[in-house]
This record gives C-alpha cells, sequence and structure tokens, in this order.
C-alpha cells in the first residue's frame, strides 16, 4: 500500500470544501429545528439554490451575486412552507416532502438554457501572511470566501443562541410554544424567520454546490446532500458546533475514502464506500446510548394562537 | 390482499383495453413506448442519449407513436414498480434503459406477456425480453490509447460505477491499449457506486488529479469530472455516453457517443410491423451504436492519426480490442496469441487482465 501519493495538505483542502455545502444546509436547518420546525424540504431549496445562483452568476457574471440571489430565491421558497405550515397548520412532514418535490422540479425548469455552460467560479482568496505558511498555508487559508462565511456562520449562529435575549426567545419557541406565547411572544413570526434563515442557508449550500464545488449546473446535481444535511443536524443533537463536526466528519470521510481508492489502498472497497453513512449511524448509537438527545420539545408540532 | 388487488387491477386493466381495443382493432391507436431511466434527461450523458434517441423516434414516427418516459428511477426494488405502472398504463413497448433494471424487467414481463420489453446492457432474456447493448469497449480501446500517450504523470484515473461486467470490460479494454502506447502507464480507479451524483463525481475526478492522474476517464453520467478536470488545468478528459463537447477542446479530447436512435426506430418498428422478437443484440463502431466524438486539437496530430486508423481497423472488424496474448491480473492465460476473447467472456467478465492493480469489489 502506498498511500504517499495522497498529500495532506491538498486532502484537508478537499474536504473543506466537500463539507462546506451540507455544513450550510445543516446550520440553517438547525435553527429551524431549534424554532420548533421540522423542514423537509432541505433538498428542494438546496437545489432551487443551486439552480438560481448559477443562472444569476451566468447572467450577471458575478458569483458574488449568484449567491445572494440563490439565498433569496431559497428563501421566499421556504417562505411557502413557512405560510403553508404555519399559517395554515398544514403538515410540516407532508409539505417538507412537498416543498422538496417542488424544488426539484422547478429547478430542472429553470436550468434546462443553463446546461453545460459555465459559470464564473468564486476566485480563492489570496490571505497575506496566513496564505504563506507553507503546509497549514494551503490546507486552510487558500479557500474562497463561502468557506470562511460557512465557519463564521457556524460561530454567529452558536453565538446567537447560546448569548443573545433572541436566541433563547427561539429557542423557548422550539421548546414549548404554548409557554413562549402566553409570554406574549409572536410564535408564528419567530418561526417563519427561523424558516426564512433557513431557507437562505440552504440556498447558499446549493450554490456551492453549483458554482464552487462541481461547478456548472446539472438536473438534480445535489442528489441526496439535503438529506444528509438533515441527518447531521440530529447526528449534531442540534447544536452548532457540533454540526461543523457532523458535516466536516461526512464530507472527510466521502473524500478520504476516495483518496484512498485513488492512491490504490488494500482496503475493499465496499467498506470504503459505506464508511461515511457507517461512521454517521456509529455516531448516531453512540449519541442516543448517552441518553441525551437535545430535540426541541416542539419539534414538529403545530401551533395555533387559540391552543 | 396485495396480490389479490393487484391481480384485480390487472384484469381491470386488461378488460378496459380489450374493450377499448376491440372495435378498431387497435389499429388506429398509437403505439404506446414507454422509457425507464436512471438519471434525470438533463444529466449530459446516459440518460440524455437515451432520451435523445427517443425524440428521435417520435420524429420518425410521427402521430403513430406516444412515447412516455420515467427519469430518475432507482435501480431495484422500485423500478419494478415504475416499470408495472408504466405496463397497466397501456405501454406496447418498454424500454429499461440501466443494468440495474434487469431483474425487475424480468419479473415484469412475466406478468405482462403482451407487453414487449427492452432491457439495455443485462443478459436476461425471455419470451417478451429483448436485450439490447453497445460494443462501449471499442470506444474505451480509442481512449486508452489517446490517453497512453497523452500522459506524462504516467498515471491515469478511472472513475468506475459499479463493478458489473460492462464497467469492467472499459477498463480493461482501456487499460489495455493504454500500455501498449505507453508501457510506463498506472491506472487508479475510484468505484464511486453511483451512475450519476455530480458532487461525488467531482470529488472522485479531484482525489484521482491530486493523487497525480493527468487524464480522467469516467463511467459515471454526468459532466462533473470534465468541470473537475478543467478547473485543475492541465488534465484530459473524455466525453461520457455523450459527446460532452462543451467542455471541448480542453479538459475533453474526445468522447464516445451512444446512438440509439437508430435501433429504437427499427424496435418500434417491428412492434408496428407485428415482426418484434426477442433479440439480443451488441452493436459496435462499425454499425454506428458507438460513436467517437472528434478529436480535438489538444491531440497532437500523429496520436490523432493513429487512433483514427485504430477506430476504422475496429469498425471494418480487422482488429479486435481483446486480441490476444493477454493474461487475466492473477498471471493466467485468458488469450493465447492471436485469439480474440469470445463474447461470453466478455459478457461476464468479473477479472482485470494483468498488470492493473487493486481487486473489482464484488
Amino acid at each position: 500500500m502506498d498511500l504517499s501519493s495522497i498529500n495532506p495538505a491538498l486532502l484537508i483542502a478537499s474536504i473543506m470544501i466537500s463539507a462546506t455545502p451540507i455544513l450550510l444546509a445543516a446550520l440553517g436547518e438547525m435553527v429551524v429545528e431549534k424554532a420548533g420546525v421540522l423542514n423537509l424540504g432541505v433538498e428542494g431549496m438546496m437545489i432551487t439554490g443551486a439552480v438560481v445562483g448559477f443562472a444569476t452568476a451566468v447572467s450577471t457574471g458575478s458569483p458574488t451575486l449568484g449567491f445572494m440571489a440563490a439565498a433569496l430565491a431559497s428563501a421566499v421558497l421556504s417562505l411557502s412552507f413557512g405560510l403553508l405550515t404555519q399559517v395554515m397548520l398544514s403538515n410540516q412532514v407532508a409539505t417538507g416532502l412537498g416543498l422538496t418535490l417542488v424544488g426539484l422540479g422547478l429547478s430542472s425548469l429553470i436550468g434546462k438554457p443553463y446546461e453545460g455552460m459555465k459559470s464564473p467560479t468564486l476566485p480563492k482568496l489570496d490571505i497575506p501572511l496566513l496564505g504563506d505558511i507553507p503546509v497549514l498555508g494551503r490546507m486552510l487559508f487558500s479557500h474562497d470566501a463561502m468557506v470562511y462565511i460557512s465557519l463564521l456562520l457556524v460561530l454567529a449562529v452558536w453565538a446567537f443562541l447560546k448569548y443573545t435575549r433572541a436566541g433563547l426567545i427561539l429557542r423557548a419557541v422550539g421548546e414549548s410554544h404554548d409557554a413562549a406565547h402566553a409570554l406574549g411572544y409572536k410564535v408564528v413570526r419567530i418561526r417563519l424567520m427561523a424558516i426564512f434563515f433557513g431557507g437562505a442557508c440552504a440556498g447558499l449550500g446549493g450554490a456551492y454546490l453549483s458554482l464552487v464545488r462541481v461547478p456548472q449546473w446539472t438536473e438534480g446535481m445535489t442528489s441526496g446532500a439535503g438529506w444528509i444535511a438533515l441527518a447531521i443536524v440530529v447526528f449534531a443533537s442540534w447544536r452548532a458546533g457540533r454540526v461543523l463536526i457532523g458535516a466536516y466528519l461526512f464530507g472527510g470521510v466521502t473524500v478520504l475514502q476516495l483518496n484512498l481508492q485513488a492512491a490504490g489502498a488494500r482496503v475493499p472497497v465496499e467498506i470504503l464506500s459505506m464508511s461515511p453513512y457507517l461512521i454517521t449511524i456509529l455516531v448516531l448509537v453512540i449519541i442516543s446510548a448517552r441518553g441525551v438527545h437535545g430535540a426541541p420539545a416542539s419539534l414538529g408540532r403545530p401551533f395555533h394562537a387559540s391552543s | 390482499m396485495n396480490r389479490r388487488t393487484l391481480l384485480s387491477t390487472v384484469a381491470a386493466a386488461t378488460l378496459v383495453t380489450a374493450t377499448l381495443g376491440t372495435p378498431a382493432a387497435a389499429q388506429d391507436d398509437p403505439v404506446k413506448v414507454g422509457f425507464i431511466y436512471v438519471g434525470p434527461i438533463g444529466d449530459g450523458g446516459w440518460t440524455y442519449e437515451h432520451n435523445k434517441a427517443r425524440l428521435a423516434v417520435e420524429e420518425h414516427f410521427g402521430d403513430k407513436v406516444e412515447t412516455v418516459y420515467q427519469e430518475s428511477v432507482p435501480e431495484g426494488a422500485d423500478a419494478e414498480r415504475a416499470i408495472t405502472q408504466m405496463a397497466l398504463s397501456g405501454a406496447d413497448l418498454i424500454f429499461t434503459t440501466s443494468f440495474g433494471y434487469m431483474d425487475p424487467t424480468v419479473n415484469v414481463a412475466a406478468k405482462f406477456p403482451d407487453v414487449k420489453f427492452e432491457h439495455a446492457t443485462g443478459f436476461k432474456r425471455a419470451d417478451n425480453v429483448a436485450v439490447y447493448s453497445a460494443r462501449f469497449y471499442e470506444g474505451r480501446a480509442i481512449q486508452g490509447h489517446i490517453a497512453g500517450k497523452m500522459t506524462e504523470t504516467n498515471k491515469i484515473g478511472y472513475i468506475a460505477s459499479f463493478p458489473i461486467p460492462e464497467v469492467i470490460r472499459g477498463i480493461n479494454s482501456a487499460y489495455i491499449h493504454a500500455k501498449k502506447a505507453n508501457p510506463d502507464v498506472e491506472f487508479s480507479i475510484i468505484w464511486a457506486y453511483t451512475w450519476f451524483d455530480p458532487a461525488k463525481e467531482s470529488d472522485a475526478a479531484r482525489a484521482l488529479i491530486e493523487n497525480g492522474a493527468d487524464v480522467i476517464l469516467q463511467h459515471t453520467d454526468s459532466t462533473a469530472p470534465q468541470a473537475a478536470a478543467q478547473e485543475a488545468g492541465d488534465v484530459i478528459t473524455f466525453g461520457q455516453a455523450s459527446d460532452m463537447a462543451e467542455y471541448a477542446p480542453m479538459p475533453r479530447v474526445s468522447s464516445i457517443i451512444d446512438d440509439w436512435a437508430p435501433y429504437y426506430i427499427q424496435r418500434v418498428e417491428a412492434v408496428i410491423d407485428g415482426t418484434w422478437e426477442s433479440t439480443d443484440t451488441w452493436d459496435g463502431i462499425g454499425p454506428g451504436m458507438v460513436g467517437i466524438g472528434e478529436i480535438s486539437d489538444a491531440v497532437p496530430e500523429d496520436v490523432k492519426a493513429e487512433a483514427l486508423a485504430l477506430k476504422d481497423s475496429i469498425a471494418n472488424g480487422e482488429y479486435h480490442p481483446f486480441t490476444g496474448p493477454l493474461n487475466k491480473q492473477d498471471g493466467t492465460v485468458w488469450l493465447a496469441e492471436g485469439e480474440t476473447a469470445p463474447d461470453g467472456d466478455l459478457l461476464g467478465m468479473d477479472f482485470y487482465v494483468e498488470g492493473l492493480s487493486g481487486d473489482i469489489p464484488n
């Protein structure tokens, strides 16, 4: 077995790129679930973000505008879910699945003219000093801006939920919407804002796929990334830091197994291919064995002020 | 309970068809042709070409046929449901266009003896199940030759999908001809376990490139590896299943193009004429089922000329890509000097040829 052809610096760099889309989507979904809403439409929102971001970047020539448009489009799409589940009290699971289907259909409709086109991609940042550190510079400090934005977002969400009053209110809504309502908080409005944020994050994640990671538009290109993001939220027991770990672990194992194969490691390929899922399941089992789940108590329960 | 419901549904459906069908003896009804796709029609590769052929069928026959299709049908149990539904909806001829639909197709066909089925790339036939495939390995030989000549790192990356004979044939054929062109060549093979997952395909391409490969061959359906190679710069690729010309002249230097249209038209014609029979079709470059996309200017003139000569000799039958002496990976003799591989060996191929490293997952 000759693994010397794997360059650790490039490997870590690839892992960061590979993990960013699911990290963004999972982070958004975590905030949504913290507010007590289960939105299973992550896949649909991601792919909408992917196509809108790509289309915008192609027509304007600016990937930054692409990301902004993607976030906005997915957030607006998620509001349709918000409207249905929060105002009209439809079933969250069914509506979320519907959102995924709508997103997949809508995206292939919008994306038809953009197949096979090339878009401007985000430039790699050239961070002075840090980027010049021999190995670490290539590994950690030569990515595009979105990688760092996603990491900052993790930090921001963590601080928001832990230290701010608004974060406390959001958690209160997710734990017991009746109590929050009794205290005079606008449960529906807060949840809609959380859903909007979740949609925007999923859109950014999708756009990262189509503008940086792949980078092209292909129908159905998320192929399950949204579902992985949903699983990672559970995996992370609804904590921002662990979402980061989960996304990087999943992205890491995925990229690592491909690299091991490319380097000709003498490990059965079946086990390598299974490993991302195996490890995710393993960690889930360990977490649940500890008996601490951390799921918001009102997760998925409908709320109406009259009840 | 389930079976009973199904049977009554089938009975009802047959009854309805019979009642509706009798007056005009189904003469004026358009022939309904169904297609089951493994990916989305916009994948730019495999499914895209099948759908292009479907459109060609529509154009050729006009009002005489009606086509329906379902895309992104997972291989396995769900495929059986999708095919059954298509048969129930009155399709006369159903093309199931991926290897993993083999058993579902045969199962459904047993329940609908009056419906004709055509399964792509498989080997199980029945009275109403025909199989068809293309000799993609002929195209792989040409790719292998170009790859061997063009590589500077002597490392060629191969993104394989599932360990099935068709994919293994492709790897072997490409390797044999790359090795002939360049004895120092080495293959790195990644099994992606998917036909279509752009993000994973692009990760796989990136992993191969980072491990030193400067040629990427793919047996997955999307154009994602092309995009990854383009980003990396000095890497060449080949279009898979479709021309993928939007990535020419670099990284895509040539391609294998599947041209299903003539076959589909011929088979639909047979259904219309009532001459359809279960057949086993396996055509290559000669009859035109496998096309070689234009070799771009990134390839030096002499290499291009050699590749085209190789193509011609395969097309007119002078040369078989699997011609001995060839040994299996473990060193045992497979083909003696001058012997060519019988189709049976090729259809069930489950071994690497000598020189390839690693094991085939099973």
